[in-house]
């Protein structure tokens, strides 16, 4: 395997009380590409996923151990800024999550947060841009008022993604993003993804294993918080090395 | 007919009937009162002092004493409450000492009210000298109103979905962010919905009062917060039980006023309701 690693995690063990929740995770996750996270329900995929923006700190009774690089900087550090790391790593959800307000206001919460308001004209180049990268500017471009919740699930998680993006991330992370979405729409984002990794280095859980093997350039297979094995995705859904990861991929098991 | 059917007939009619009992009392209470209080009603009766042991002229000190007890009573109860309902639902790990601030939260809003009004009188008035005073009656009464602006501001909190608090940390936003931005404006109808319940109840409640700042008959307004004031349900009580041949219009028009200002106190808090409901963001 021959890359850039962007995302380093090393010897990564994480609890949630007593529950031993990923073991010993050793992955590399690689520069402008699309990673794809996969394996059954509760194999702790997303918990992974979870970790390498600190989403996890959420929960009361989760405890880290181990190590994860980014740009060489140890993102599990407790003197780690998680407001500075989510920025640079960016999250989109499972479901198409706006906020109650229009689709500007949507856009520049997180430049209103982080202080980062431009001049009028400097905003608007930016909320084009974005809407641009998601494929959504010639759509809303004349409606930029109206209210975020009125557009098509699909449009939603587009907007999410190009809220991501403004905040000019490095990293973007996708928790199962079209698992509410219809088979075109799906689709139609897998294509995207495609677009987003010559900017970003993407990672993306799913249960939908086809979703990974059209959408990835690269798979790690979990397994009961263990990673069974990783590679290029071709390798992986035609040729892997490991029995189990063979019987989950052509629907023996999950 | 068949027999679900007919069923679903007599619970329907069951479970109006007893709705309709439910309000009842209600709309009596506002028909007695405006019945026999309407007669008292004019300028006079709302801008004057009471005159001639009470039997004439108005209630204008009492008035201004309550509108000022509210006011007292929502300075300190507000802050105190709206912040540590933030505090336990939003930052407070879940933990012993945690349980036992929810627990006692609970278990204040069961003490009886003439409690708080002792416990006002022993600390407030004699152990720091407040004296009988506005000061000292509108701590009372914001102590007696914390634990349903709490409770309430906690509900409200709690029925904004985690997702939006998700949304907002996962892009950069610090805790307070999160909660300024994307928690207390969809919380905020809620919030007042529960602060003008504890604060209309604070309006009407006589024994937290009477030991820590009613005045009998004191025919003139409050110089500082130390000065004690008449209130409404206080004087309603006087002219009602301790002064004899005062005419009856005066109680129930005394009743009338501390209803009104009552409901308008809910007015407010509707239409502020509607406009934060429609911003979502302020």
């Amino acid at each position: 395997m021959e890359f850039t690693t962007k995302i380093s995690i090393d010897d990564l063990n994480l609890f949630y009380g007593d529950f031993h929740a990923l073991k010993s995770i050793q992955l590399h996750i690689p520069q402008n590409n699309v990673t794809a996270l996969i394996g059954p329900s509760g194999c702790g995929k997303s918990t992974l996923l979870r970790t390498i923006n600190r989403m996890n700190d959420l929960i009361e009774n989760v405890r880290t151990e181990g190590r994860i690089l980014i740009d060489g900087q140890n993102i599990l550090d407790p003197s780690m800024d998680v407001v500075t790391l989510r920025q640079k790593v960016g999250m989109v959800f499972q479901r198409p999550n706006v906020f109650d307000q229009s689709i500007l206001d949507n856009l520049l919460f997180g430049m209103r947060i982080h202080r980062q308001m431009r001049s009028r004209s400097q905003t608007m180049d930016l909320v084009h841009k974005s809407l641009e990268d998601v494929g959504l500017w010639d759509v809303l471009k004349d409606k930029l008022r109206k209210n975020a919740r009125t557009l098509s699930l699909e449009q939603q998680q587009r907007l999410c993604i190009a809220r991501v993006i403004l905040l000019t991330p490095a990293i973007i992370l996708f928790d199962e993003p079209c698992s509410a979405l219809d088979p075109i729409a799906t689709m139609r984002i897998e294509e995207l993804l495609k677009v987003l990794r010559e900017q970003y280095t993407l990672v993306i859980v799913t249960h939908n294993m086809q979703q990974a093997a059209r959408a990835s350039d690269y798979t790690g297979f979990l397994y009961l918080g263990e990673l069974i094995e990783f590679g290029p995705t071709a390798h992986i859904f035609t040729n892997p090395r490991q029995k189990m990861t063979d019987n989950y991929i052509s629907g023996n098991f999950g | 007919m068949n027999g679900a059917k007919l069923r679903e007939k007599i619970a329907f009619t069951v479970l109006g009937f007893v709705t309709l009992l439910v309000i009842l009392p209600i709309l009596l209470i506002l028909y007695y009162v405006i019945s026999r209080g309407w007669g008292a009603m004019s300028w006079e009766f709302l801008t004057q002092n009471p005159r001639n042991g009470m039997k004439e002229g108005g209630i204008f000190p009492a008035l201004v004493g309550t509108i000022l007890l509210v006011i007292g009573t929502m300075a300190f109860s507000l802050p105190l409450g709206i912040l540590s309902a933030i505090y336990l639902v939003e930052y407070a790990r879940d933990n012993l000492f945690t349980r036992m601030i929810k627990l006692s939260v609970v278990n204040l809003s069961g003490i009886p009210s003439i409690v708080y009004g002792l416990f006002g009188f022993t600390v407030f008035v004699v152990f720091l000298h407040f004296g009988a005073s506005i000061l000292a009656g509108s701590l009372t009464l914001a102590i007696m109103s914390l634990p349903v602006i709490i409770t309430s501001t906690k509900e409200a909190l709690e029925a904004v979905p985690m997702s939006y608090r998700e949304i907002s940390l996962s892009l950069g936003a610090t805790r307070w962010q999160t909660i300024r931005y994307c928690v207390l404006p969809y919380a905020i109808p809620g919030i007042l919905t529960g602060t003008v319940l504890s604060l209309s109840r604070a309006a009407g409640e006589t024994a937290p009062i009477l030991f820590t700042v009613a005045a009998f008959y004191l025919p003139h307004l409050p110089r500082s917060v130390f000065d004690q004031v008449m209130a409404l349900p206080y004087h309603l009580y006087v002219i009602s039980t301790q002064v004899p041949n005062v005419p009856e219009k005066f109680s129930f028009g005394t009743g009338l006023v501390l209803i009104a200002l009552v409901c308008l106190m809910n007015v407010v808090s509707i239409v502020l309701r509607a406009h934060f409901r429609k911003k979502k963001q302020w």
